[in-house]
């Protein structure tokens, strides 16, 4: 055991002397044989606090609070006595992932772990009643559990968790366990405020940027502004003897300045003369990439995603066939906390202190990045500023630890500068797709043709085989696409190009619900239809939810109801990260292209709202991030640089011009979907149909800026 | 020089150009101040000067000397919390939290000018950003700690 690990043990240990855990074992992992009575989601102390683990990272998502509720419900806590703890990736690794997976990227969260933590809870609130039951001698089946007390009514008799913790620990794990039927919830469900607040609003909180430790020093780092070039030279004669710069080093890959005081390193990497060997794509521009991603419309022999009937064929056949093509750009997500990371390599020692999304990635490239053991490596948890999908890949742990590596033995903390994170994203793919759909004489839609030429997230990022050489997020919500057209081709050309894709908050749904959803209401207004009327048209009996979310909202936001003079609206709906979802929009527009929003009315079903203030909050956020990019946000390429640096070129809203937002939640139960990312998606095309309605003009790329409108508080 | 950070007295051997910021941060280690962008434009490094909203990235220690500075850590008035800091847990606005000390810092330096402002005087005075979007609950909240009462 680690000194430091050994002093988290005896912290526990000895603020709780008649601490025990109710151990719980995920199928397949067993617990460590030096901490037996360290469980792995529940702790009760002897005056009742509960302690609930989360595994995941909080960046404001709100699931630190939501997850431990699921764990509560089930456990019949008192909620205001649970005190939520993190667990630690190198915990995790220690107990075979008892924990399971960590990473909080694709709202997934509550959605794949609300079975093993319910039953997290369910479990030890069962051998909290065996404990009673023993000990009073009654059967359990008469004992209840409610509120950290259990009780038997016929002898009056009640224990509380506290006092029951010790003897439950060691009641056999109960191997089946029911879980609560969602009526009789009483935690989940109920908006509960976030546990993390408090020390927000103080300045308590530690982000990854706060870290600090003994003779840490700082660093400022700067990789070549062409994407893959390296190092060719480097002179740091001109700062190495500069007031607290402790060293410059040459990565190969990057150039660090190590000093005493971050604006010192910064200051002096600008002076730092770097020679950059940028490779074979100094040249590289937008207009190159687009005529590249262009080809890939037309090119023969596409990835094939979804093929219904025969598409090709019946457009042949079509009275009139409507073509168009979409565009969505390359996207910074600029994080309000840029990339930071804290490594300090002792030895063959190493600890790490990331503002990761991922805790168990950040572990293994860590190690692999120091050459040491995973055993060897701790990653302890600080809260996110912010994530957005950013932080779920290591690339600024690999540097942090890289430094480390070079400085042995002192705490390192790396911190990039706000223009080195927008000049070296993994930014949302761009994408160039061409709708094409036939019509019959009677104006309806027979077959539909959608063509994606796009970069894989999934072959270039996360290097993983394509299955039938298609990327999933490339053909979000096209390849499954509710609509009711019997000849339905979607297929894809990847474009490889030599800037890096990441994950961005809502994917691939952040761009196609906007390229679907839009041609949509083209084919609407071809056959001469009102929007609704003609999705509901046009979806199947069977697509209950896209009917009954699209129906919902519609109705909150009095579609069809007059409206006042210039004023139009836009709706859309899809279905993303397992909840569905709906928007509709009304915007009025100036002769000099000034939009002004009058009302956003956004929809979704989770199947179940497990902290529905927390939902609603995302969705609230949902649309200031949806809204940014929609307007202003685009990064393009010269010279083959990124052309924006920082947040006076690569545009955000600001509270002035927060249009009205009327959330709606609608949950029907059954199943469980996520709510961070989904309800950015209907957005998008909600906004630009009723912008188009306005124009009179199509709308088909984004963002909005290049189309000459700018966003005005209605 | 001297500096004054909430309510105690600091002796600072640093560059009369390192920002405040880094002064804060790095050399005393107060981390409230948040680092968002190094050029004035997020506001996330927001501290109360003399009771003003500064930009602590962009604003030389050496200007703040021998003056009184307030990070989100000395809003509260020992456990009593300022009422902007209520309302905002009241209405559960944050969500990452980066910038929020930045916000509140700006809305406590609006309400000490504007004890009660509307809508027009927030649009004006709350320029930070917010990457999650906490903005609709922000001003919820400033309304709410107006009437409170016990914004001063």
């Amino acid at each position: 055991m680690s000194q430091l690990d050994r002093r988290h043990f005896l912290k526990i240990t000895a603020s709780a002397a008649a601490s025990f855990s109710l151990g719980f074992y995920l199928p397949d992992t067993a617990l460590a044989a030096d901490a037996p009575q360290l469980n792995a989601w529940i702790d009760i102390q002897a005056d009742d606090t509960i302690v609930i683990r989360y595994a995941r990272a909080e960046m404001g998502q709100g699931s630190k609070t939501s997850a431990p509720m699921l764990v509560a419900e089930e456990l019949e806590a008192d909620w205001k006595k649970v005190r939520v703890e993190y667990a630690t990736a190198h915990d995790n690794l220690r107990t075979n992932r008892a924990y399971g997976d960590m990473a909080s990227v694709g709202s997934r969260t509550i959605r794949f772990s609300q079975e093993y933590l319910r039953k997290a809870g369910a479990t030890a609130r069962e051998m909290l009643i065996a404990a009673a039951a023993q000990q009073w001698g009654v059967p359990a089946s008469e004992c209840k559990a409610k509120l950290g007390v259990v009780s038997h009514s016929a002898s009056k008799k009640s224990l509380s968790y506290g006092k029951l913790a010790a003897a439950a620990a060691q009641m056999p794990q109960p191997k089946d366990v029911a879980l609560k039927d969602p009526k009789n919830w009483t935690i989940v469900g109920k908006p509960l405020p976030r546990v993390d607040i408090p020390d927000i609003v103080t300045g308590r909180i530690r982000y990854g940027i706060d870290t600090q430790l003994p003779g840490m020093l700082h660093a400022a780092v700067a990789a070549c502004p062409v994407f893959n070039g390296t190092v060719k030279s480097m002179d740091a004669s001109k700062v190495q003897n500069r007031r607290g710069i402790v060293q410059v080093l040459n990565l190969g890959e990057f150039v660090a300045v190590v000093a005493d005081n971050w604006w010192r390193a910064k200051e002096a990497l600008r002076e730092v003369a770097i020679e950059w060997d940028v490779g074979s794509n100094g040249s590289l521009n937008s207009t190159q990439l687009m005529a590249q991603f262009k080809a890939g419309l037309t090119q023969e022999n596409a990835s094939i995603a979804r093929n219904d009937g025969d598409t090709l064929n019946a457009l042949k056949q079509a009275t009139t066939v409507i073509e168009a093509d979409y565009f969505t750009p390359y996207l910074a997500h600029t994080t309000m906390e840029p990339m930071v990371c804290t490594a300090w390599l002792q030895g063959d020692a190493l600890q790490v202190w990331s503002s990761t999304q991922n805790a168990e990635a950040t572990l293994s490239v860590a190690a692999q990045t120091a050459g040491v053991a995973p055993a060897n490596v701790k990653v302890h948890p600080v809260q996110l500023g912010g994530g957005l999908g950013r932080k779920g890949s290591q690339d600024f742990t690999r540097q942090a630890v890289m430094i480390a590596k070079a400085l042995p033995g002192k705490p390192i903390k790396m911190l990039w500068s706000r223009e080195e994170d927008v000049q070296h994203d993994q930014y949302r793919p761009a994408s160039l797709v061409r709708m094409t759909a036939g019509l019959d004489a009677n104006k309806k839609v027979q077959a539909l043709h959608i063509r994606v030429a796009a970069p894989s997230l999934f072959a270039s990022l996360l290097n993983l085989p394509l299955q039938n050489g298609v990327d999933p997020q490339a053909v979000a919500c096209f390849k499954d696409h509710p609509y009711d057209i019997a000849n339905s081709l979607v297929d894809y050309v990847k474009q490889d190009t030599n800037v890096p894709v990441g994950f961005w908050r809502t994917v691939g749904h952040s761009q196609n619900p906007f390229v679907r959803e839009c041609f949509i209401d083209e084919l609407a207004l071809a056959a001469g239809k009102d929007p609704l009327d003609y999705r509901l048209s046009l979806l199947p009996e069977k697509a209950t939810r896209d009917r009954a979310i699209l129906q919902t909202v519609a109705k909150a936001a009095n579609w069809g109801a007059a409206l006042p003079s210039g004023v139009f609206r836009g709706i859309a709906e899809t279905e993303g990260y397992g909840s569905w979802t709906a928007c509709v929009c009304e915007v009025s527009i100036s002769s000099k292209g000034e939009v002004k929003i009058h009302r956003i009315v956004v929809g979704i079903d989770p199947g179940y709202a497990v902290n529905p203030n927390n939902i609603q909050a995302q969705m609230q956020g949902s649309m200031v991030h949806g809204l940014s990019a929609i307007f202003w946000g685009e990064n393009t390429l010269k010279d083959g640089r990124i052309e924006q640096s920082n947040f006076h070129d690569y545009r955000m809203m600001r509270l002035n011009e927060m249009p009205k937002v009327e959330t709606v939640i609608a949950p029907t139960g059954g199943f469980w979907g996520g709510v961070g990312e989904p309800t950015q998606a209907p957005l998008a095309p909600a906004l630009a149909n009723a912008i188009s309605a306005a124009l009179g003009k199509r709308i088909r790329s984004l963002p909005l800026k290049n189309h000459g409108l700018s966003l005005v508080k209605a | 020089m001297k500096l004054k950070v909430n309510g105690k007295n600091h002796e600072l051997d640093v560059e009369a150009e390192m920002p405040l910021l880094w002064a804060l941060r790095d050399e005393l280690d107060i981390k409230g101040p948040k680092f968002g962008c190094g050029i004035a434009q997020c506001g996330a490094c927001t501290v109360l000067l003399n009771g003003e909203a500064v930009r602590s990235c962009s604003y030389p220690v050496s200007a703040a000397a021998n003056q009184s500075v307030t990070t989100i850590e000395g809003l509260a008035k020992g456990d009593k919390l300022h009422a902007l800091q209520q309302a905002w847990i009241d209405h559960q606005v944050p969500q990452c939290g980066y910038c929020q000390g930045g916000q509140i810092l700006t809305a406590a330096a609006l309400l000490k000018k504007k004890p009660r402002p509307t809508d027009q005087d927030i649009d004006a005075a709350m320029g930070n950003i917010c990457r999650c979007g906490t903005y609709a609950r922000m001003r919820d909240a400033i309304h709410a700690a107006v009437k409170s009462g016990a914004a001063q």
